[in-house]
C-alpha cells in the first residue's frame, strides 16, 4: 500500500526517511492509516471481484462464445472461450472477494478503523499494534487466495460456500486439489484478522470514549460497529475451526465431513465416520450472522448521513439500537434457513422459519424509523444523501424478497435460484455497497481534508442506479422461472431456454453499471490531489469527528479535547440558532440540559 | 435537482410493478418469464403460497417506496418553507409499526406449516393397507448423471432383477409415489421445477420425496446444488405417463431386462 500522497500532518514529507515512510504507511499503528490502508485495498479489491462478476454476466449472455479481444489471451487453451471447469472458479472467486475482501474488510477494517476513536473522541483504538495485525493478516489471506487462484489447472471451484465432499475430496474436482486448500487457509485468515480487529474495536467503544459520550449518545454508526464486533467475536470461532477441520480432512486423511465408504470419481475415501451437513452447520453458523455483518454497519452508517441531510434528528433513536441488537440476537439462530432442502430434519426447518420470520420484524422497524427521519425535514440532495435513500429504497426491495425465501414450501422451489442471487444483490450490493459509496463521498473531507466533486459524483450515483437495478431486478423474475444458481449453460434445459435474451440484458446493464464506477475512480484519485479544501465541518454535522481538523491531527486525532454535552442528532434544535448543534458545544447560558458527565440521553 | 431525484424514486415502485405484471399475464413480453408449468398435486399450495406473499409484500413495497417518494418530493429543502419539526420519535408509531408486522409475519409463519409439514414430514401411506407406501425406485445422483433403479418384477430394490436406467425417470400419472434418493459421490440436489420439487442428497444419507403428477409429459430434471465442473450438464428427463403406458413400459422393460440376462447365460 501506498499511501504516501496523504500529509502526515508532520510537515515533512519531502524529507522522510525510508524509516519513518515504514512506521508511517506501512505498519503504521495509527488508526487513521490502518483505516485508509483497508480502504485503498479493499478498492482494489472491489475491482477485481467487479471483473470476476463481468465474467459470469459474460458466459450467461453469450455461453461458449469467442471473448472478444481478451479471450485468446485469458483462456487460450479454450479457444478463448470461458470452460466449465473456469466458470465455477469465477464464481466461487467472485463471492469470495466481495464478501471476505470487501464487503466485510471495507465496513469493519475501512470505516471501523476511521471512525470509532474519531466519532468516540478517543486518541486511537485501545490496541494499536493489534490494530495494526488485524490489517497485515489479510495479506497472507491475500496470498493464499491470490496462489489458489492462480492454482493450476483452475482455481478453487467449490464455490464460497465450500461443501464438502466437493471441496474435501481431492478427487472430485479439478478445482478440489491444492487450489482449494489453499483457499479454506485464506478464509480462515481473514476470520483472525476481523476476530483481531473486533475485540479492539468491543475494547475501544467500551473502554475510550470521551468525557459525557454515554452509550446513548454515541451515533448509530458505532452502535452498529459494536454491535458487528460482538457478532464477528462470538461467530467466527466457529468457522475457524470448521475451515481447519476441513484443512485436516484434506491433508491429514481425518474425516470430519467424509462420510464411510465414500468413493469419488472412482477413488476411494480412506477416512469416513463423518457428516457433510455439518459443515453446513458451522459454516452457516458464522456465516449468517456474516450477513449481519455485512449490512449492519451501512445501517448505521446511513442513519447517520439521513439525519445529518434531512437536517433532523434520527427517529426514533432507541428503537433503532434495539433492532439493531434484535437483530444481532435473531441472527445467531437463524442460520438453518440456509438448510431448509439441505437434508436436515423438516422439523428442525419449521423451527428456523419461524426464527427467520421474526427477523425480519426489526428490519422493518429501521426502514419504519428511517422514512419517519426524512419526513418533516429539509431534505439536501447531495451525492451521499443520494446513496443513501437509495439505500432505502433498494433494501425495501431486498428485506421484502427475503420473506419468500422464509417461507419453508416456497423456499422449496426459489432455493438456489436467482431469486436468491436477485435477494442478497439487493441487500449486499444495491444496499451495503451503496452505503458504502455515500460513506465515502461523506467522510472524504475528513479522511483527506479536500472533498469529492459533487457533480461527478451525482452522475456515479444515477448511472449506478439505473444500471444496478436493470442488473438485479429481473434476476427476480429468472428466480421465479427456478432458473439455477452456478450453472455455466442452463439453456440446453427446456425449462430454461427462453431466458437468454433477458440474460443478454442483464449483461448488458452489467457492464453498463462496471463502467459507471470510472466516475467514481476518476472522482476518488482526483479529489485526493486536486479537490477544494475543505474546513473541519463542511457538512454542518454534529458529530465528534467533525470537531477535529481534516485530516485529523496525525497523532491524538484531536487538537482540544472533546467534552460531549448531547446525543449525535440534534439538528433543527430550538435551543440554537444555527439548524445544527454539535455534541462538543457548550449549552448557551441559562439553558440546562444536564452536566456533561451525567448518564443517560437527552431524549 | 430534488424533484428529478424524486420521481427517479418513483420510478422504482412503478417499473417494479410493472416487470412483475408483466412476468404473471400470459402471452406479454416477458411469455414464459414466470413460475413454470405446475404438474403436481401439491404445487398449488406452493404456488398460492408465493402469490399469496408477492401481492403481501407489493403492498408493502409500493406503500413504502411511495411514501420515500412523497417525503423527498414534499420537503426537498429547495422548496419546503416551514421549518424542520424538532423531534424525537413516537412511542405509539414505534408499537403500531411493530406489532403490524409482528402479527402479519408471524401469520406467514404459521400460515405455511401444513405445506411443509405435507411435503417434508407426513410420509403417504397406501390408503388399503394403511401401512407405509414404498418406494417406487431408487434415485443415485452422481457427478454427472442420474441413475434410475425399478424394483423389477420381484417389487424389491437392490436384487439381481432390478431395472436400470440413465438420466430417465418414468413415473405414472395420477397416483401419489414415493422416490428413494441417494448420492454415490458429492453433494446432489434432486429438481423437478414442475413438480416443485427440490431435495439435496448428501452422501451418507438416503431420503425420501413424494409428490403425484396430474399430468403426462415430459420434464426437465435439474441438479441444483453445485457438484463439480459438469453440474451445469447434469440434466434428466421425467416422463409421466398414464397408468396404462406406464404398465406397458415396465413390462416390456422387464422383458427386455430379462432377454438381456438370457443372451449373457447363452
Amino acid at each position: 500500500m501506498n499511501t504516501a500522497t496523504v500529509d502526515d500532518g508532520h510537515g515533512h514529507a519531502g524529507t522522510m526517511s525510508l524509516k519513518l515512510f515504514i512506521s508511517t504507511y506501512v505498519f503504521s499503528k495509527d488508526h487513521k492509516m490502518i483505516g485508509m490502508q483497508f480502504l485503498f485495498t479493499t478498492l482494489l479489491w472491489f475491482i477485481v471481484g467487479g471483473l470476476l462478476a463481468m465474467g459470469i454476466r459474460w458466459q450467461l449472455a453469450f455461453p461458449w462464445t469467442d471473448m472478444p479481444i481478451i479471450g485468446g489471451r485469458l483462456f487460450s487453451a479454450e479457444g478463448g472461450q470461458i470452460s466449465p471447469e473456469f466458470y465455477t472458479t469465477l464464481f466461487t472467486m467472485h463471492a469470495t472477494v466481495m464478501i471476505f475482501f470487501v464487503i466485510i474488510p471495507i465496513l469493519a477494517g475501512a470505516f471501523g478503523n476511521f471512525l470509532i476513536p474519531l466519532m468516540i473522541g478517543a486518541d486511537d483504538m485501545a490496541f494499536p499494534t493489534l490494530n495494526m495485525l488485524s490489517y497485515w493478516f489479510m495479506w497472507p489471506a491475500f496470498i493464499c487466495i491470490g496462489i489458489s487462484f492462480l492454482t493450476p489447472p483452475y482455481g478453487a471451484g467449490g464455490g464460497w460456500t465450500s461443501y464438502p465432499p466437493l471441496s474435501s475430496v481431492l478427487t472430485a474436482a479439478p478445482g478440489s486439489e491444492m487450489a482449494q486448500t489453499w483457499w479454506l487457509i485464506g478464509v480462515t485468515l481473514v476470520g483472525i484478522a476481523s476476530m483481531l480487529g473486533s475485540v479492539n474495536y468491543l475494547t475501544t467503544i467500551i473502554q475510550m470514549r470521551a468525557p459525557g459520550m454515554t452509550m446513548f449518545r454515541l451515533p448509530m454508526t458505532i452502535w452498529s460497529m459494536f454491535i458487528t464486533a460482538i457478532l464477528q467475536a462470538f461467530a467466527l470461532p466457529v468457522l475457524t475451526a470448521g475451515g481447519v477441520m476441513q484443512v485436516l480432512d484434506r491433508l491429514l486423511g481425518t474425516g470430519f465431513f467424509i462420510p464411510e465408504g465414500l468413493v469419488v470419481n472412482n477413488s476411494e475415501m480412506l477416512s469416513g465416520g463423518g457428516q457433510p451437513l455439518l459443515w453446513q452447520h458451522l459454516f452457516w453458523f458464522y456465516s449468517h450472522p456474516a450477513v449481519y455483518i455485512m449490512i449492519l454497519p451501512a445501517m448505521g452508517m446511513v442513519s447517520d448521513m439521513l439525519s445529518c441531510f434531512a437536517r433532523k434528528p434520527i427517529f426514533g433513536y432507541k428503537p433503532m439500537v434495539y433492532a439493531i441488537s434484535g437483530i444481532a440476537g435473531l441472527g445467531f439462530i437463524v442460520w438453518g434457513h440456509h438448510m431448509f432442502v439441505s437434508g436436515m430434519n423438516p422439523m428442525l426447518g419449521m423451527t428456523f422459519m419461524v426464527s427467520t420470520m421474526m427477523i425480519a420484524l426489526p428490519s422493518a422497524v429501521k426502514v419504519f424509523n428511517w422514512l419517519g427521519t426524512i419526513w418533516a425535514g429539509k431534505i439536501q440532495f447531495t451525492t451521499p444523501m443520494l446513496f443513501s435513500l437509495s439505500f432505502i429504497s433498494m433494501f425495501i426491495i431486498g428485506g421484502l424478497s427475503g420473506i419468500f425465501m422464509a417461507a419453508t414450501p416456497v423456499d422449496i422451489f426459489i432455493h438456489d435460484t436467482y431469486y436468491i442471487v436477485a435477494h442478497f444483490h439487493y441487500v449486499l450490493f444495491c444496499g451495503t455497497a451503496m452505503a458504502v459509496f455515500g460513506a465515502i463521498y461523506f467522510w472524504f473531507p475528513k479522511m483527506f481534508g479536500r472533498s469529492m466533486n459533487e457533480t461527478a459524483g451525482k452522475w456515479h450515483f444515477f448511472l449506478t442506479f439505473v444500471f444496478m437495478n436493470g442488473t438485479f431486478y429481473l434476476m427476480h423474475i429468472l428466480g421465479a422461472v427456478g432458473f439455477p444458481r452456478r450453472l455455466a449453460d442452463p439453456y440446453h434445459y427446456e425449462t430454461f431456454k427462453q431466458l437468454l435474451p433477458m440474460n443478454r440484458f442483464i449483461t448488458w446493464c452489467a457492464f453498463g453499471m462496471f463502467l459507471s464506477q470510472a466516475f467514481f475512480a476518476i472522482n476518488f484519485f482526483y479529489s485526493i490531489f486536486k479537490g477544494p479544501r475543505v474546513g473541519r465541518n463542511p457538512w454542518r454535522a454534529n458529530g465528534l469527528e467533525w470537531f477535529c481538523p481534516s485530516p485529523p491531527v496525525a497523532h491524538g486525532n484531536f487538537d482540544k479535547q472533546p467534552i460531549v454535552y448531547r446525543g449525535p442528532y440534534e439538528y433543527g434544535s430550538p435551543e440554537v440558532d444555527e439548524d445544527y448543534y454539535p455534541q462538543t458545544q457548550p449549552p448557551p447560558e441559562g439553558v440546562s440540559v444536564g452536566n456533561a458527565a451525567e448518564s443517560g440521553g437527552d431524549h | 435537482m430534488g424533484r428529478f431525484w424524486s420521481l427517479l424514486f418513483l420510478s422504482v415502485p412503478i417499473l417494479g410493478v410493472a416487470v412483475f405484471v408483466f412476468a404473471v399475464v400470459p402471452g406479454g413480453i416477458f411469455a414464459n418469464h414466470w413460475l413454470p408449468e405446475d404438474i403436481s398435486q401439491h404445487g398449488a399450495v406452493i404456488d398460492n403460497l408465493f402469490m399469496f406473499i408477492l401481492y403481501l409484500t407489493g403492498v408493502v413495497f409500493v406503500a413504502t417506496s411511495f411514501l420515500l417518494f412523497w417525503f423527498m418530493w414534499k420537503y426537498d429543502a429547495d422548496k419546503n418553507t416551514e421549518p424542520v419539526k424538532y423531534l424525537h420519535g413516537s412511542h405509539t408509531l414505534e408499537i403500531i409499526w411493530s406489532i403490524i408486522p409482528a402479527a402479519t409475519l408471524l401469520f406467514i409463519a404459521i400460515f405455511q406449516m401444513d405445506a411443509w409439514a405435507d411435503a417434508r414430514m407426513k410420509y403417504p401411506t397406501d390408503k388399503a393397507t394403511g401401512f407405509k407406501k414404498p418406494p417406487l425406485l431408487l434415485v443415485t445422483g452422481r457427478q454427472f448423471e442420474w441413475r434410475m433403479q425399478y424394483a423389477g418384477a420381484d417389487k424389491v430394490i437392490g436384487t439381481p432383477d432390478d431395472i436400470h436406467l440413465v438420466n430417465d425417470l418414468h413415473i405414472p400419472v395420477n397416483e401419489e409415489i414415493v422416490i428413494q434418493i441417494q448420492t454415490e459421490d458429492v453433494l446432489h440436489s434432486f429438481f423437478l421445477p414442475n413438480m416443485r420439487i427440490k431435495q439435496d442428497v448428501v452422501p451418507g444419507m438416503r431420503q425420501h420425496i413424494w409428490f403425484e403428477a396430474k399430468n403426462t409429459g415430459t420434464y426437465d430434471i435439474v441438479c441444483a446444488e453445485l457438484c463439480g465442473w459438469g453440474h451445469y450438464k447434469m440434466r434428466g428427463r421425467l416422463i409421466v405417463q398414464t397408468e396404462d403406458d406406464f404398465k406397458e413400459w415396465m413390462a416390456s422393460a422387464i422383458a427386455e431386462q430379462n432377454k438381456t440376462s438370457l443372451n449373457a447365460n447363452e
